[in-house]
């Protein structure tokens, strides 16, 4: 099944991520990745979904959710064209010999240290899902103790923004 | 009704009354309710409200009246109940609401918003457990949200693809004051149903209907929800289309028209289910092929291109793939049709389909529906059920249950309008006759007979709210076609588990029907045999003034035909229990 990123406009209204969920899984649609978060208008959420479906059924997939009575607007991101981000919190375990090599690793991964302890280091990385899988494989020799990732948020390359000649027709509040 | 205050003192009100206001100002005449504890604050402004309130016996009785009013009417059914195990009684009928296509506003009461989620008495989560069956639905988290809460669920019901709407009131919601303000407008940005079609898919259409050689008008209940009879009929009229109509669309073409050829689907006339298999070009009205009407998907039209014009795009492709896709509402799009057909001429889009319709009329005349009644003795119920019709005749409104006698009722009556026929088709709701014929019969009024042809099982579900047509005056006519059997489960029993019968006897005597009918103090009649049938059908007729309960003692044994199998092909559709015994013998011969 091909991988499919929807960038999808929402009111932010209660129960409105509770509706999407409840549409995917009452019509059996695979949800891959889901991330929501506020938008600079906060009357309006933003939600990437990462959906694994065949073309009829994306197509199903977006007529469906454009059904929505809070769904304001979707879009498909083209990974290719698009910033794809996904953020990665790992805490490593580190003995004292083992401590500069597992920094020296998340350096290559521009990612950071952000908490130390006796015989840990937590890392903070962001990135496309496969630069953090990468990061994963090296630090799993040293044992992973705890790992939390985030699901993608996307936003397509170039000037252009996902609500321009959009049907979003919500005020702007000042 | 209230406008806005601007310059004036504010009216005070309650949450309550912001509610029976609300209902006032969009104009709704009745509501279909059952008080309770979350919900009393509202029963009190009604007591002085310009509403009817119809009282009835069971929270699904309300709703199922609602659907009836509102499939009879066109506009939105109204019902009101508390929270809890009220508003959980109304799930099927939302269900069913949400697969027909029904307007209906739900108002359910909710326990104090301080008490939410600490499991209160009578608290149910009822915003989630009716999601998947809403066209939307809210929780209205402050009094001055009543107003726009209810104006927005009543425009939602009955805009784009109708469906129910659900609003959820917690009772300290109710009781607050405040100052009351009517929004005129309402602000849905992500609500906006496209009505009228593409100029250009518009034209791809008439391009196709022209080189097709054997077009067929797969009408759908759609039709019916967006009141188009008229302009189908001018639509099919003048371009010579033959046309089936659903079960949820039959009476939207006429019956006795001769382009008419019948209902498709699994226990549609063999016309019906045929014209589709041997189309070229099926023009599919707001219908939504359903398994019901496909039978075997990839099997279903096989030499169909397709048109596909309906309100809701995601029913465009969903089951089956489109050549020319129309989203708009199918009363604006016939119009669009007619006009281009009013521009140029009929002549330069009707279709070269003589030899098509002469073969369709033929194939009606060799494929009857075939109904043996001996002419004595034991009755039919295909026969009851159109001895119905001779008596209340065309001006009747038709509602059924589900089951067997759904099925002949749909076969055997010719229908002649769109409403006329109610019954639950998606959901395939039993218990929705009696209910529905109530709510049909207060939307119609005095003047057009409403008729329930309910069955045994399906009666036995809901029959408490003959008590409801008896206190509100309701003259409904209710028919029971009693064969002292779930006969559709028996149908499948026989036909296809060996006649090992399992768990569908009801005995046919138990309960008496004339002492429920004594027991709510209407006239109650009963048919034995097929001799008897006229002359009670006349007696029964002869009162309009209260409701009445007929009953119909028919051949357990009679069967639904013709039939199609379940995931079988359409082209195996099976007209008569004798060719069913003849296949199946054929096959053994064949092993």
């Amino acid at each position: 099944m091909n991988r499919h990123t929807l960038s999808v406009l929402v009111e932010n209204k209660p129960g409105v991520l509770t509706r999407i969920a409840g549409m995917f899984a009452r019509r059996n649609y695979n949800i891959h990745s889901l991330a929501v978060g506020p938008t600079d208008d906060p009357r309006v959420s933003r939600l990437t979904l990462v959906v694994g479906a065949e073309a009829v059924q994306l197509e199903q997939i977006v007529k469906q959710l454009n059904k929505l009575v809070h769904v304001l607007k979707i879009v498909e991101l083209d990974e290719a064209d698009s910033v794809v981000r996904e953020m990665q919190l790992v805490k490593v375990a580190a003995e004292p010999q083992h401590r500069s090599q597992i920094i020296e690793l998340a350096d290559v991964f521009r990612a950071k240290i952000v908490d130390v302890d006796h015989d840990s280091i937590t890392i903070e990385a962001a990135g496309d899902p496969g630069k953090l899988e990468a990061m994963i494989n090296l630090l799993e020799p040293y044992g992973i103790r705890e790992m939390v990732r985030s699901g993608t948020i996307a936003l397509a390359r170039g000037g252009k923004s996902i609500t321009d000649g959009s049907k979003v027709r919500m005020q702007r509040v000042v | 009704m209230a406008g806005g205050n601007a310059g004036s003192t504010p009216e005070m009100v309650t949450g309550a009354q912001a509610v029976i206001k609300s209902l006032e100002a969009l104009g709704v005449d009745v509501v279909f309710g059952y008080p309770g504890g979350a919900i009393m604050p509202a029963y009190d402004p009604l007591i002085d409200a310009d509403l009817r309130h119809v009282l009835v016996r069971h929270e699904q009785g309300a709703i199922h009246m609602a659907e009836g009013y509102a499939h009879a009417t066109g506009r939105v059914g109204v019902c009101i109940v508390t929270s809890g195990p009220a508003a959980t009684n109304l799930v099927t009928g939302l269900a069913d609401a949400h697969m027909d296509s029904i307007p209906v506003l739900a108002i359910t009461g909710q326990v104090a918003r301080s008490a939410i989620g600490s499991d209160a008495f009578q608290e149910a989560d009822v915003t989630g457990i009716t999601m998947p069956i809403t066209k939307h639905n809210e929780l209205v988290q402050s009094p001055e949200r009543i107003a726009g809460a209810i104006h927005e669920a009543y425009h939602i019901a009955q805009s784009g693809r109708p469906g129910p709407v659900l609003v959820d009131i917690p009772k300290d919601v109710l009781n607050e004051t405040f100052a009351w303000s009517w929004p005129e407008r309402i602000d849905l940005p992500g609500y906006r149903p496209t009505v009228r079609g593409h100029g250009k898919m518009i034209r791809e259409a008439l391009q196709l209907i022209s080189e097709a050689e054997r077009p067929v008008i797969y009408a759908g209940g759609g039709l019916v929800r967006s009141g188009a009879d008229q302009e189908l009929f001018e639509f099919a009229t003048r371009l010579g289309l033959p046309v089936v109509t659903t079960l949820m669309a039959r009476g939207v073409f006429p019956d006795t028209h001769e382009l008419a050829v019948g209902m498709p689907g699994m226990h549609g006339h063999y016309s019906g289910v045929m014209a589709l298999q041997e189309a070229d070009l099926l023009v599919t009205l707001a219908a939504r092929f359903d398994d019901r009407v496909t039978g075997k998907l990839d099997a279903f039209a096989p030499h169909a291109k397709v048109i596909h014009v309906d309100v809701d795009p995601a029913e465009i492709g969903k089951n089956r793939a489109v050549d020319v896709p129309i989203v708009g509402d199918v009363k604006v799009v016939l119009g669009q049709l007619l006009k281009v057909l009013d521009d140029k001429s009929d002549a330069d889009f009707a279709p070269a389909a003589d030899a098509w319709r002469q073969h369709l009329i033929e194939m009606k005349r060799e494929h009857p529906l075939r109904v043996e009644q001996p002419d004595t003795g034991v009755l039919k119920p295909q026969t009851a059920i159109r001895a119905v019709y001779d008596t209340w005749g065309d001006e009747a409104v038709y509602v059924a249950g589900v089951g067997q006698h759904q099925m002949w009722s749909a076969q055997v009556i010719p229908y002649s309008r769109g409403r006329q026929w109610i019954n639950s088709g998606g959901l395939g709701t039993m218990g929705f006759a009696v209910p529905a014929a109530i709510g049909a019969k207060v939307g119609v009024g005095r003047d057009v007979p409403v008729v329930a042809i309910d069955g045994d099982g399906c009666f036995q579900m809901t029959f408490q709210e003959l008590a409801t047509a008896v206190q509100h005056d309701i003259p409904v006519v209710f028919c029971v076609v009693n064969n002292g059997y779930l006969g559709m489960v028996r149908q499948w029993q026989h036909l296809f588990y060996d006649d090992r019968l399992s768990q569908v006897a009801l005995p046919q005597d138990c309960p008496d029907l004339m002492k429920i009918a004594d027991a709510y103090g209407i006239p109650g009649f009963r048919v034995m045999t097929v001799d008897e049938l006229d002359t009670t059908l006349a007696k029964a007729r002869e009162i309009t003034d209260q409701p009445v309960l007929i009953e119909f003692r028919v051949d357990p044994d009679e069967m639904v035909f013709p039939m199609v199998p379940s995931g079988a092909s359409n082209d195996d559709v099976i007209e008569s229990a004798e060719e069913w015994r003849a296949r199946l013998a054929a096959a053994a011969d064949d092993q």
